[in-house]
């Protein structure tokens, strides 16, 4: 058995899945203020009456991290930051005090220049005395060459610095605004998220229950509690993601699809390309510090069932982006398109008498009868959404390619299906499926996809190799390898090694493992070349255990 | 966040699967650290800052430029359509208004190619800028457009391309012609008869620093820019002009690169040659695109930047001075200049050899231009490469006049076919394409 569970703005909902069943569930209000309480109370009730030997793992989002960030209820943080020649690295100063260092590594990873321990002393000294104990440490390509990282924080651990943060660990992706951004979070958020991780590991064993707890991440993926605690930045924005991985576990999905969860307020939109979740180019943005966390592609638009509906100047239906209390068929003062669902019979609550008035009171505006107002904002509703979905994929049918092959080539989605979950999914499906001209499925348990979503994620990791045979370096920032090596060392080296280092940088914790998991995504190898001949060889591998389910819920809902 | 001022578009395109040959400067590696350093910067994350992928230029497109020999298909590849393809996005992106300014980090570069085409030539085959701008006009109006060549080698492609046009406007500051590939761009060929002083060289000395490059905007190009009134200012933007430039001598920077931009204000910059490909490109790079979007590159510096480094000697400064002072005087006197040489001629001919040094071609051309009231004439270029093959090409000129037009219509049909390996005719007037074998 599995336990998996999600956090949401008013709900918390866990389940129990067994060989692709759901066993059980169980739902409590989110008391905003003690999360962990919150997610205690909805476990103990889930585990009333099962056998407790027989659960195997528990999946838990969290919006803790989240939380941390958005609340503002953080730890200061000392930034030390060393950048070298390019942008002005004033332009990303965040956390409490920034100290900027004088050293340089360039982009091969070579040391230009030392920074001044000094410096490092120094500025360590005054900041301790004044009570900051978090600091992140990043230096530019870090990724490339860790060790001037290494070497600040070692200096720093001997003043007491805790935790101290170390930017090239967090990602092997090339960008030094979001590493800073990045390692600040980690730092600011890391005493929330440890209050709660050493809560609830606490709370499991008092219990007597010993089993691996792991942490949704935004990638779709699990990360152990022990590493999520040193790397809570790693388990921001679980939420969509949960959403997606639960919508993947109804369904056996393939091809390219459209995954909505449509909301009261906002519908969420993801997509699938060949049945895998599409994920950001760079890494999720959270309070406008955009990061390297890797993450589910997901975008919110306001719209939403209980979206408020005006008439604007030009004799406009709008609908949304802000809800303005309930639909009017329940009691609500703005007419919504849930008024409008329920005029058409397509959903099932509330007034319908009070329905029929939301739609009389903008059918007035614009001379049409009630039942024609509210097939109008039902096809306008399903209009909204075709809109923005063709949009969004026009931009990601553009990302940046960098090779003549990938130009010719490159695949570009085309969405079969619609996957839509939420309140009014099922209302709206007609609608969906005559814009898309593609099947829209519904899952019967939507409500607990999330949680489902959850419990069968599996552990996901990504490494970055680089290794530069004329510098005879090799690089894993993920791992925190930077090692020398022979001017023989060849792609298919640097390939075997990075499935080898994701299977030992997993294993203690992968209880899920499955070859067919690990996945090479990028590989290149460039010819280095310095007057008329060749120096070396630039490699670069890019590996991942691939965000995916370790099984899916079976019966009716399969398609 | 940072927020670019003027927002900018990026066609970043490094061909990371082509080369001429593995040791060849142009070859996969040569953008590489480029985008490393872009990407670890953040530049794709500004705000203000696009990026949009090439398209591929299409066989008309080089056709409204060049003549390919024997044609397009044959003669082009994928890579050279691509990156024009690229030049052809930027433009499109700045005159569609999805951005305000654009720069295509493109490769192979275009300026060493010529009207005709046999081969490839300084890393070129196809004239990236060239085909892009006969595009733009084609698509958005016939523009008045300025094209500033800061690549260290002579434009000469470019230069043979708009040598008849004054709707361009081509300047081409080079390491002088006596000490570089392709050995021309001096400062007395100023153009053909329908555009005479609207073709200016500026032949620098070895060791030109910082300075001299910037007293040679400040006090020649800004000012002649201004007196032209360009819809269109376009930066062919080698970076070879670099101090560790390993194909030339002289002595920029990164930092001079971005001030020449920031100065220079084009809507449009597009790569062309450069290839200290670790110790400039990545911060040359860095610095037009900072100053292209209006912001900050005052810390984007080489690794090993000294000021020493770039400083150039008093006599090379005197120099340019006095290169800058004639050279503006051709511009104000170019109409006098013109009357006098072309006075009461009916043709202007001019003789040319043409070394395509990639592929080891040599060429012999003979370029007659008519001297017309009504238009800016009639081109007829007889060529002869050195493996035997005999062109003719007729070229109409966009303002050609109906007398021209005819005498063009009537060249192609009467010519036998048996004289030349191929005959074409280039109608600009009506974007007409003709060819015979
Ligand atoms: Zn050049
Ligand atoms: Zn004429």
């Amino acid at each position: 058995m599995i336990i998996g569970l999600d956090t949401g703005g008013t709900h918390v909902d866990a389940v129990i899945v067994e060989d692709g069943k759901i066993i059980d569930t169980a739902k409590k209000n989110t008391n905003k203020d003690n999360l962990f309480i919150s997610i205690w109370e909805t476990l103990e009730e889930l585990l009333k009456n099962k056998n407790l030997n027989s659960i195997k793992k528990v999946n838990l989002s969290t919006t803790i991290s989240t939380n941390a960030v958005i609340e503002g209820k953080n730890n200061p943080v000392a930034m030390f930051i060393e950048s070298g020649p390019g942008i002005d690295p004033s332009n990303f100063t965040c956390g409490d005090y920034t100290v900027f260092l004088n050293g340089y590594i360039d982009h091969r990873g070579r040391e230009i220049k030392p920074f001044s321990s000094e410096l490092v002393h120094k500025e360590a000294k005054k900041i301790i005395s004044k009570g900051v104990k978090a600091a992140s440490v990043v230096t530019k390509f870090s990724t490339r060459n860790l060790s001037h990282e290494l070497a600040i924080k070692n200096i720093l651990k001997d003043y007491g610095f805790s935790p101290i943060t170390m930017g090239h660990k967090l990602s092997g992706n090339l960008s030094f605004p979001r590493r800073i951004y990045t390692a600040y979070l980690n730092s600011t958020v890391y005493n929330s998220f440890n209050n709660f991780s050493i809560a609830i590991k606490n709370a499991f064993i008092n219990k007597g229950i010993n089993i691996p707890i792991h942490i949704l991440k935004a990638d779709g993926g699990t990360l152990e509690l022990e590493n999520a605690s040193i790397y809570p930045v790693q388990t921001i924005l679980s939420g969509p993601a949960a959403s997606v991985m639960g919508c993947l576990a109804f369904f056996n999905l393939n091809s390219d699809a459209i995954l909505l969860d449509i909301g009261g307020t906002t519908t969420d939109i993801s997509f699938l390309a060949d049945g895998v979740p599409l994920l950001v180019p760079n890494g999720i943005t959270i309070s406008n510090y955009p990061t390297l966390i890797r993450s589910i592609y997901n975008v919110s638009i306001g719209l939403g069932g209980d979206s408020a509906i005006k008439v604007n100047e030009k004799g406009e239906i709008v609908i949304g982006p802000k809800r303005q209390g309930p639909p009017m068929a329940l009691d609500g003062l703005t007419p919504t398109p849930s008024d409008a669902m329920i005029v058409l019979g397509k959903l099932n609550f509330g007034n319908r008498k009070k329905a029929l008035e939301a739609m009389k009171i903008i059918g007035d505006k614009l001379n049409i009868n009630p039942e024609e107002m509210a097939k109008k904002i039902y096809d306008k509703f399903g209009e909204i959404i075709k809109h923005k979905v063709f949009s969004l994929l026009k931009e990601i049918n553009s990302k940046p390619v960098y090779t003549i092959h990938e130009l010719l080539y490159s695949k570009k989605i085309k969405p079969k299906k619609i996957i839509a979950i939420g309140g009014p999914a099922k209302a709206v499906s007609h609608i969906l499926e005559e814009k898309f001209r593609i099947p829209c499925k519904v899952p019967k348990n939507y409500d607990i996809a999330n949680a489902v979503g959850a419990a069968l994620a599996k552990r996901t990791f990504e490494i970055n190799l680089m290794a530069d045979t004329e510098c005879k370096k090799l690089s894993v920032p993920e791992m925190g390898i930077y090692k020398n090596i022979d001017n023989s060392y060849s792609l298919d080296k640097a390939k075997k090694d990075a499935i080898e280092l994701l299977i030992e940088g997993t294993k203690d914790f992968y209880v899920d493992y499955n070859p067919d998991d690990i996945e090479i995504t990028e590989e290149s190898s460039f010819n280095m070349v310095r007057g008329f001949f060749t120096s070396g060889k630039n490699i670069r591998v890019k590996a991942q255990i691939k965000p995916g389910l370790i099984q899916r819920i079976g019966g009716i809902n399969n398609a | 966040m940072l927020k670019a001022k003027k927002r900018l578009g990026l066609v970043f395109f490094p061909a990371f699967d082509w080369q001429i040959s593995p040791t060849h400067p142009e070859r996969e590696e040569r953008l590489l650290y480029t985008m490393d350093q872009l990407k670890e910067e953040g530049i794709f994350d500004i705000d203000g800052i696009e990026l949009f992928n090439p398209v591929i230029a299409t066989e008309k497109d080089i056709n409204r430029v060049h003549f390919c020999y024997p044609d397009v298909n044959t003669k082009v590849p994928k890579s050279h359509l691509i990156s024009a393809g690229g030049a052809i996005r930027a433009a499109e992106a700045v005159l569609n208004n999805e951005t305000e300014k654009s720069f295509a980090i493109v490769r192979p570069p275009g300026h060493h190619a010529h009207r005709i085409v046999y081969g490839d030539r300084g890393f070129c085959i196809i004239n990236i800028e060239a085909v892009m701008v006969e595009y733009i006009r084609k698509k958005y109006g016939n523009k008045k457009i300025a094209i500033i060549d800061t690549d260290c080698h002579h434009g000469d492609g470019t230069q043979d391309i708009y040598w008849n046009d004054k709707d361009t406007l081509f300047i081409s500051l080079h390491q002088d012609g006596r000490t570089l590939f392709p050995g021309s761009g001096f400062q007395d060929e100023l153009g053909g008869p329908g555009a005479f002083g609207y073709n200016l060289n500026i032949p620098l000395p070895p060791n030109t620093g910082e300075e001299g490059f910037l007293y040679v905007l400040d006090n020649l190009i800004l000012p002649i820019l201004e007196e032209y009134k360009p819809d269109i200012i376009i930066n062919s933007a080698g970076q070879d002009n670099h101090y560790t430039d390993p194909i030339t001598n002289m002595n920029f920077t990164a930092q001079g690169y971005g001030k020449l931009n920031e100065k220079l204000n084009p809507d449009i910059a597009v790569l062309e040659g450069g290839y200290s490909i670790e110790g400039a490109l990545p911060y040359i790079n860095l610095g037009i695109i900072l100053a292209m979007a209006g912001l900050d590159y005052s810390k984007v510096k080489e690794p090993d930047y000294t000021p020493e480094k770039v400083s150039q000697s008093e006599e090379i400064t005197k120099y340019i001075k006095r290169l800058c002072s004639d050279i503006y005087s051709n511009w104000k006197n170019r109409e006098a200049l013109a009357e006098k040489l072309f006075k009461d001629k009916e043709y202007v001919i001019r003789n040319k050899r043409i070394y395509y040094d990639t592929d080891g071609i040599m060429e012999n051309q003979e370029e007659k231009i008519k001297v017309c009231s009504s238009c800016s004439g009639l081109i007829i270029i007889k060529s002869k490469s050195d493996r035997g093959d005999k062109l003719l090409a007729i070229i109409i000129p966009r303002d050609g006049c109906d007398s021209c037009i005819n005498k063009g219509y009537e060249l192609y049909k009467t010519t036998q076919k048996g004289k030349f390996s191929k005959i074409y005719l280039q109608d600009k007037v009506n974007d007409e394409f003709f060819s015979k074998i």
